[in-house]
């Protein structure tokens, strides 16, 4: 099939040495199966003769079978993949297809472009150097178009190529491509993206795909396949500063003390000065050890190990960057995140980040805004919901070393991960660092939470109460708080229903104003335990993402969670407040237990049954659990 | 200075199985002995050198494989010294599941899908490495390279993760386990010509040679030991044949071949006019059956 006159007129040593020199090209291609994105992509594979004589024979079957080309060869058959969606005629996620070429090896990210596109867009646009955005002729730029457009220049692809297609169906006309390549223009000039390259193409006729039409003389370019096969790759990314994300840490034994890793950007060689972020020590470059041995200079793609010349501690997740070029190291940022899961976004519940090869906590306030990417216009947002693209100033619990994703994709590129499910919910692009984080430096005090708290003949921890309304949190935390006071120790006790007529008195009860009035909470609490009080918290907390955050902020054994359990049942039924009767007669909406849900501690400090114990056990009990835990004598 | 096509898939295959190793409790590696195991494995090496393996080798035997394959095997571990585990299904051994008495399906559900599952519950692999490739069959377009299973080791459609840049989420709960692909965008010729670049041994029975065959339903199946029943009439002959893949050998069918070295055989692939898969008696029960084996908890 393939290249056979290459290897008939060479032979076959001639033709590997040629091919293994081949460069690699990633590109996505966006649009609709009605733009014949699917029948593009089958025209590729089928005139760079990479479908096999088997492969062939069941086309002419299913084309038959499926008659979509009333009988005749249907190329998009041949793309199409898992059985549910053949039936369907759709294909719903991104698909990676090979081909080659005397030239280049290309993959393809073929992405749908109906509901779930921005998701998968963008996920495959990450890894694309260029982007083929199909057009259909006869309806010229569509929402659709700049929806494509879009999410190709915020993911930072390189080289946009319009494949303006069926131009069969306009008569090859070159004033209909002209309008068209006109308002392609405008809209890459707003979105501030190189202008691209427009080709008027037919991909079911085969016209300026592989070879040149002669229906279109009018056209001066290149056929879609000559102008990837010649599109510059990876010469900009070599150009920038030396960027290595550890990875691995290699020590076999004591000789060897290597940093194992993917350049990220630029190159190095053998003696270079570089320095290792965040703890920003300086050393050189000593060894390079590539997957063949020794090297003296590696560039951005290459997996190499790094030895240095000082014995430096490095470990996952630091960088090693130029020294004389470096980059940020921030803890606070701008970022547009694409979100990405069924669950929304919401603002202030903890998240992990990952980038490069570090894991960090990060908290994402309410959006600035969100984008309508069908008219780019900027709208107001408290969440981002599947599919949504905001721009949000996020927070992170340790200082992360990054470039802004303009400069650096590999440096600046982070996905978010939610802390139960371990599901991928998002991805995002850092921007700038909201304050320079790089040049402040915490104030190291010297009269920390211990001292404070040794001062007043203690050690400071927070006692979180959770569980359902009229479960009896607030009954026992005041009890506990008599007890603890009688004997001497300085508490306070944050309650659900004070803390809302004060400081969250701007809160309501959906799930969003929820994780904002534990997150307050959570803050004050730490700052009363750092001041050297037992804090004693009664909420209903119901997430267990934001308990987890609390706990985060506090050290370990520092944070007491206390299970404060109740059946539904039982707790409509003592009812003081005669809550659960109005959520029942729905006067009161998202209600926990009715409306809402209330999530039950996995591995709590304590659990205190309350249909079994009275609050005056309860106290027992929660004495006994400081004194083992070692907060009170 | 750029990089070619096959360095930049060595790089991005190292990089994936570092970030296993690094982020994964109790990662194994699968190894089936063919061709893209053996990419594999160089790979992994290559990766943690001058270093050892941090993680073991496991080989999901069924008993049924060309004895040639185990050969091969002892011989890769005497050279690299790797540790090796070698799971058998035991029960299915007891019953006496047999593909020719028992079928492909059954065989390979009892013996292999069956097999990797205790395997992997046995010693609590969180991650396991194999060398499945996209571009094999249409339903893996989609696969992840880090491809989510439940404790039950079934792939959920739903809960397969998006991938961006190479920032991959090797995060699970408990039970819960990954299987990851490094070869996810080579394609077999990418396969070979590494293979040829870097003279990396491979399984001899991939050479052309006499070998003793039988022909069923249009196949060759070679007769590799004397517990293959002989059907009325049927006589091993000697023909020159070769395998594009290998696997239990009376479900591995041969092609007659006289291409005896390694670049005759990329010759001759590049020449053929039938995709690779064709060799394997497994995939044409029906269309979609690897994206229902997948669903099962086969690679």
């Amino acid at each position: 099939m393939y290249d056979i006159e290459q290897i008939k007129a060479d032979g076959i040593d001639a033709y590997l040495k040629s091919h293994e020199q081949k460069q690699m090209l990633r590109f996505i291609t966006c649009g609709s199966v009605d733009d014949g994105k699917s029948t593009l992509i089958g025209r590729l594979l089928y005139e760079s003769k990479l479908i096999y004589e088997d492969q062939l024979t069941a086309l002419e079957a299913d084309s038959v079978k499926m008659g979509t080309q009333g009988g005749a060869m249907d190329l998009a058959l041949l793309v199409d993949g898992l059985a549910a969606e053949r039936e369907q005629g759709i294909t719903i996620d991104v698909a990676y297809r090979y081909f080659s070429t005397q030239k280049r090896k290309f993959i393809v990210a073929d992405t749908p472009g109906h509901e779930q596109y921005t998701r998968n867009m963008a996920t495959g646009a990450s890894t694309a150097e260029a982007a083929v955005v199909l057009v259909d002729a006869r309806k010229g730029v569509l929402n659709q178009t700049r929806r494509h457009t879009y999410i190709c220049a915020l993911l930072g692809i390189r080289y946009l190529i319009f494949a303006i297609n069926k131009m069969d169906l306009v008569g090859h006309d070159e004033k209909v491509f002209l309008e068209i390549e006109e308002a392609l223009g405008k809209l890459t000039q707003k979105l501030g993206a190189e202008k691209g390259i427009c080709i008027p193409l037919s991909a079911l006729k085969g016209d300026n795909v592989v070879s040149p039409s002669v229906t279109m003389p009018w056209y001066k370019g290149l056929p879609l396949l000559e102008q990837l096969e010649t599109l510059q790759v990876d010469d900009d990314t070599i150009q920038k500063p030396f960027r290595f994300q550890v990875q691995w840490v290699n020590r076999p034994n004591s000789d060897f003390r290597g940093f194992s890793g993917c350049i990220a950007g630029g190159s190095v060689r053998v003696g270079d000065a570089v320095v290792v972020l965040p703890a920003a020590t300086l050393s050189k470059v000593a060894s390079i050890v590539g997957p063949e041995g020794m090297l003296e200079r590696a560039i951005a793609g290459q997996s190499v190990t790094l030895t240095l010349t000082d014995e430096v501690d490095a470990s996952r997740g630091d960088v090693i960057a130029e020294a004389t070029s470096r980059p940020n190291v921030a803890d606070q940022f701008r970022a547009t995140v694409v979100w990405m899961h069924e669950e929304p976004m919401l603002p202030g519940r903890p998240y992990l980040m990952k980038i490069g090869a570090r894991t960090v906590t990060v908290s994402i306030a309410e959006p600035r805004h969100k984008v309508n990417i069908s008219t780019l216009d900027e709208l107001a947002a408290r969440k981002l919901e599947l599919n949504d693209i905001g721009v949000c100033n996020i927070s992170v619990d340790r200082p992360i070393v990054f470039d802004p994703y303009k400069e650096n994709r590999e440096m600046g590129g982070f996905i978010l991960i939610d802390r139960l499910t371990n599901d991928t919910v998002g991805a995002g692009m850092l921007d700038f660092s909201l304050w320079r984080a790089d040049n402040v430096h915490w104030q190291a005090l010297d009269v920390d939470k211990r001292a404070r708290a040794s001062l007043k003949g203690q050690r400071a921890c927070i006692v979180w109460f959770t569980g359902l309304s009229a479960s009896g949190k607030s009954t026992i935390a005041n009890l506990l708080e008599k007890r603890l006071h009688s004997n001497g120790r300085h508490t306070y006790l944050l309650d659900g229903d004070n803390v809302r007529h004060g400081l969250n008195k701007d809160l309501g009860f959906t799930d969003a104003d929820r994780v904002e009035n534990i997150r307050r909470v959570a803050e004050v609490s730490k700052l009363m335990a750092d001041a050297g009080l037992i804090v004693l918290v009664s909420f209903i907390s119901p997430f267990r993402s934001e308990r987890q955050m609390a706990r985060d902020a506090m050290d370990a054994g520092e944070f007491i969670e206390v299970y404060v359990a109740t059946s539904i049942e039982e707790a409509e039924r003592r009812d003081p407040k005669g809550l659960y009767a109005k959520a029942r007669k729905g006067q009161i909406r998202n209600f926990t237990g009715i409306d809402s849900p209330y999530e039950i501690p996995e591995n709590p400090e304590l659990t205190i049954d309350t249909e079994k114990t009275t609050a005056e056990e309860a106290v027992e009990l929660l004495v006994q659990e400081l004194k083992k835990l070692g907060r009170i004598d | 200075m750029h990089l070619t096509h096959l360095e930049r898939l060595e790089a991005e295959a190292i990089h994936i199985i570092r970030e296993v190793a690094a982020e994964c409790e109790r990662p194994v590696m699968l190894y089936s002995i063919g061709k893209d195991s053996s990419v594999m494995l160089y790979l992994a090496l290559k990766a943690f050198a001058p270093g050892k393996l941090p993680f073991p080798l496991m080989h999901i035997d069924t008993t049924w494989k060309f004895r040639e394959m185990i050969d091969f095997r002892a011989r890769m571990q005497k050279l690299h010294g790797f540790e090796l585990i070698v799971h058998t299904n035991q029960e299915g051994l007891a019953k006496g599941i047999n593909p020719f008495t028992h079928g492909s399906v059954i065989h390979t559900d009892v013996m292999k899908t069956e097999g990797l599952k205790q395997a992997l519950d046995k010693y609590a692999f969180d991650a396991a490495f194999g060398g499945a490739r996209r571009e094999e069959e249409k339903s893996r377009a989609k696969e992840r390279i880090f491809s989510f299973r439940t404790a039950q080791h079934r792939w959920d459609p739903k809960r397969q993760r998006p991938e961006l840049w190479r920032v991959y989420n090797a995060r699970i709960n408990k039970g819960e386990s990954l299987r990851v692909f490094p070869l996810s965008n080579w394609t077999e010729l990418d396969i070979w010509q590494y293979i040829h670049l870097k003279n990396i041994p491979v399984v001899p029975l991939y050479f052309a040679k006499q070998r003793p065959v039988v022909e069923r339903d249009g196949v060759l199946i070679m007769v590799d030991d004397d517990r293959m029943p002989l059907k009325p009439g049927e006589q091993p002959m000697m023909r020159k044949v070769r395998f594009r893949t290998l696997g239990c050998y009376p479900l591995t069918g041969a092609v007659e071949s006289n291409a005896e070295t390694l670049t005759a055989v990329i010759e001759e692939m590049l020449l053929a006019s039938h995709s690779e898969r064709q060799g394997r008696v497994i995939d044409h029960d029906a269309t979609a059956s690897m994206e229902k084996k997948k669903q099962e908890g086969y690679f």
